[in-house]
């Protein structure tokens, strides 16, 4: 049996699908489209299959997610609509079930939120809503897990049973639907025919496509129109509302039309106000932020990086004093040691002969005796020093609970026990270097990315995100993007695999392809470390540079939102901003885990797949190169493939002012992980004076900023890159993204290098000067002129 | 012509007529608000847009601009 779940967003749908399925589902998407699919098994009846369509308010065909769900429902034929309704909310999600009750499909609704109307009062004559409907009704907490066993009772009979009854319209209407279901060809099941031909009278554009004679239905429209003197599809709605309306007083004791003040709506007062919800709003960002990404989040990616996949950590932190004291102790007495022994220096023995400068003569030294002593003691107490110990220090699992991280027991699982692998060959360079040391790095995000995780799904749970986009919409809307885009931005700046991923709230399809190909444009995580390195190596610290690179990624972001809005692909406005803010409610803790655990899962899968491949890549370039007897290992990281590489399109990077091949490798190697950046350039900018300082001397200021800003702004790691390929939906729009990003780090490095050095004298003026002017002309003429594609829409 | 656009908040007004077209009208129709319905303006967003408004027993928040296609007295 198939069980399609139906229902308005925040009606407690995705709750009830997790109590019916639990762990037996499976996230996957739409045949063709970014809609999410979930598919399930129920955990008491492994033969009954749940689907969880996307949360809809209608069948209309303006909405992707509304199209997916009914062609799915007309299309497929699930046993069982399951229709969840919110209780707290029955005139309007009602309005769904009347729609739903025309696909010829048995249906079971369930009234949701039966512990809140306990809870306020207020009670709903289910008895009367089955026979206004002609559908089986069960009352449900969700939340509570209350009522489900009814429900799932319930479902084999319903299913077993007849179809709803369909809302029959008034006499202006239900003669037109009469004729229209007469009129359409046989090749319409029967079940769907009410369906079809109540549509049709809507004008709907997209019921026709997969059926061919389709009736003109022109006249029956017209009969319509000139009865209820509005459009047909506005009739056919105000006729379900009208019926709505007119039956809510023999259902619930909730009297709509009265506005009461509810405890949610005086959270509203304060958290909405005028003057209070932008300090509140930036308060609860620092906090989610502060926790996130500076706080625990650090402390968790640190355990992730130098725990599991560094050399191991402890169980509890009560041991780490203990090691800390050890090694203390330790290193003194090595540090003794080692004065000692220089202290004695020759003079072992006694007395030695030392050549005397001013008389020129040999002379006996005497050692002071007391000195002799000592050292002889402490080179004693050394040697216990390091029998405790040993030669390597203290032992980390002699304090505690030690579990040893995953290099370290991969370590001695391939040189020692089976394998015996040899340290300097490419099967253990590919897995320790290549394999662990990449995925690792990526994997090493998780425990910050499912914190964060966490605290968006409780703001999303709770209802606060809708408030977000209320309070913001007016500021984001200027710039081309929607106030739910702020979301999206402010992950982005810790990491951009999920920021990309967040952009899913986003039900503009415009606003959020856009969010998706700007949101990267906010530093990351993972490059504050360059930005740290260039700030410190070549501006010698000024406080200036780390806050410059935010600013230069919003005013990215700001700048091509109003740039890309102008252009036919992002133009009209097709999804009016007209959304629920849903009454505030505390989520349970299942469900704030499960869509955490969701997103992270999503991430993993993806880092060890397409990341797998990409770390072997990057490694590979980066170790091996063309010797005299051909493909070799190489010892110096100048002789590799990847600098090979870097040489071959160092010259793209020439106008920018660091066409060399280093600096070009650096930012290929980014492509993997953005803090890869600093470690390449560790390795590959050697000099005798340390690599910081050939760094320091390979960039001037503007050549500098300019890889800086190249570097921030241009196409994210392989992971976020893959997570905008997911969230585009095509290969085509992805590839307009990734080149647009490339664009535009290549165009504001270009405008950096040549006019900024041009002024300090770094540069000379040429040709790329023109181009930089001529470029920078056409962004701004891009940015002011006026928007043809507005005027045209509302016109 | 009486707009939702030109309500006060705290105001109650009921909807007569829908003007507009497309999408647009027809998603403002399916979250309620259709001919004779009852809306109360709860509140204006602190930078002035979108506004909130309080029917059949729920919260929506629609743009100005989109407010104005909804004919009310």
């Amino acid at each position: 049996m198939r069980v399609a779940l139906a229902g308005n967003p925040n009606s407690g749908k995705t709750t009830l699908f997790n109590q019916l399925t639990g762990s037996n589902q499976h996230v996957g998407n739409f045949p063709g489209v970014t809609v999410e699919k979930k598919v399930g098994t129920l955990k008491s009846d492994k033969s009954v299959e749940v689907v969880d369509l996307p949360g809809i308010y209608s069948l209309s065909p303006y909405s992707l997610e509304e199209v997916v769900a009914r062609n799915y429902l007309a299309q497929e034929h699930p046993n069982v609509i399951l229709n969840i309704v919110d209780g707290t909310n029955l005139e309007r999600n009602l309005y769904l079930t009347t729609q739903l009750a025309e696909l010829g499909i048995p249906m079971l609704v369930a009234v949701n939120m039966a512990d809140i109307l306990t809870k306020q009062g207020e009670t709903i004559n289910a008895a009367a809503l089955e026979s206004a409907l002609g559908v089986t009704v069960v009352q449900i907490s969700a939340l509570k897990g209350e009522g489900l066993t009814d429900l799932i009772a319930a479902l084999p009979q319903v299913a077993a049973g007849a179809s709803p009854r369909p809302l029959c319209f008034t006499p202006d209407i239900e003669p037109q639907v009469a004729e229209v279901t007469a009129k359409l060809p046989a090749s319409v099941d029967e079940h769907l025919r009410r369906f079809y031909a109540v549509k049709l009278l809507e004008g709907d554009q997209r019921i026709g496509e997969d059926v061919e004679g389709l009736p003109d239905v022109t006249a029956n429209k017209e009969a319509i129109e000139a009865a209820c003197d509005d459009t047909s599809e506005s009739a056919i709605i105000n006729e379900r509302y009208n019926y709505l309306t007119r039956i809510m007083p023999s259902i619930t004791s909730k009297d709509s039309t009265k506005v009461k003040e509810s405890i949610s709506d005086r959270i509203d007062r304060i958290v909405t106000n005028r003057i209070l919800a932008l300090p509140i709003f930036i308060v609860t960002m620092m906090l989610v932020y502060f926790v996130s990404v500076s706080s625990v989040g650090a402390v968790a990616t640190d355990w992730a990086n130098d725990g599991v996949f560094g050399d191991g950590w402890y169980l509890d932190a009560s041991p780490i004093v203990g090691l800390d004291g050890a090694q203390a102790d330790f290193d003194e007495a090595q540090g003794a040691y080692d004065d000692a022994v220089a202290a004695l220096g020759a003079g072992i023995g006694g007395s030695y002969e030392a050549y005397d400068d001013e008389t020129g003569e040999n002379s006996v030294v005497e050692v002071d005796q007391a000195l002799y002593d000592e050292s002889v003691a402490v080179v004693a107490a050394y040697g216990e020093t390091s029998d405790s110990y040993g030669e390597a220090g203290p032992d980390p699992a002699d304090f505690g609970i030690w579990v040893p991280g995953i290099p370290p027991l991969l370590d001695a699982l391939l040189l020692e026990d089976g394998a015996n692998l040899d340290p300097d060959g490419w099967l253990y360079g590919l897995i320790m270097d290549g394999i662990v040391a990449g995925v690792g790095a990526m994997l090493g995000f998780l425990p910050q990315m499912f914190i964060l995780f966490l605290m968006l799904a409780f703001l999303e749970l709770c209802g606060y995100t809708s408030r977000v986009a209320f309070i913001l919409d007016r500021i984001f809307r200027r710039f081309g993007l929607s106030g739910k885009s702020f979301i999206p931005m402010l992950i982005s700046s810790g990491c951009g695999v999920p920021g990309v991923m967040a952009s899913r709230t986003i039900d503009n399809e415009h606003d959020r392809r856009m969010t998706v190909m700007t949101t990267t444009f906010i530093p990351c995580g993972a490059k504050l470390p360059f930005i740290a390195l260039i700030a410190s190596a070549i501006f010698g610290g000024v406080w200036w540079v780390a806050p410059s690179a935010y600013f230069l990624g919003i005013a990215a972001v700001l700048i091509s939102g109003i740039i890309l809005k102008k252009t036919r692909f992002f133009a009209g406005d097709t999804t009016p901003f007209v959304m629920e803010l849903p009454a505030y409610h505390l989520p349970s803790v299942g469900s704030i885990l499960r869509s955490a655990g969701e997103r992270c899962l999503a991430f993993a899968k993806k880092a060890v797949t397409v990341l797998l491949l990409a770390a072997i890549l990057i490694w590979f370039l980066s170790t091996y190169g063309i010797g005299a007897s051909g493909l070799v290992a190489v010892e110096n990281s100048d002789e590799s493939l990847l600098a090979a590489l870097g040489g071959a399109i160092a010259w793209l990077f020439a106008p920018l002012g660091w066409g060399t091949w280093e600096a070009t490798a650096a930012s290929i190697s980014g492509l993997m992980a953005k803090e890869q950046i600093v470690s390449t350039m560790a390795i590959l900018y050697d000099s005798p004076d340390g690599w910081f300082s050939a760094v320091q001397g390979a960039f001037g200021l503007a050549a500098g900023y300019s890889f800086l800003a190249f570097n921030l702004l241009c196409v994210p790691c392989f992971a976020a890159m893959s997570a905008i390929w997911r969230e585009m939906g095509s290969v085509k729009w992805a590839a307009a993204a990734w080149g647009y990003e490339c664009l535009t780090a290549w165009m504001v490095a270009l405008w950096v290098y040549q006019l900024v050095g041009l002024a300090l004298g770094e540069c000379v003026f040429g040709l790329w000067t023109i181009v930089a002017i001529a470029s920078l002309g056409a962004v701004i003429y891009l940015l002011v002129r006026p928007n043809k594609h507005k005027q045209a829409a509302s016109r | 012509m009486k707009t939702l656009r030109d309500v006060k908040s705290g105001e109650t007004v009921t909807v007569v007529k829908l003007h507009g077209e497309g999408g647009i009208k027809r998603r403002i129709m399916d979250m309620g608000i259709t001919k004779g319905c009852t809306v109360f303006v709860r509140k204006v967003a602190p930078f002035g847009d979108p506004v909130e408004v309080t029917l059949r027993g729920y919260e929506l928040t629609l743009r100005k601009e989109d407010a104005q296609m909804i004919e009310v007295q």
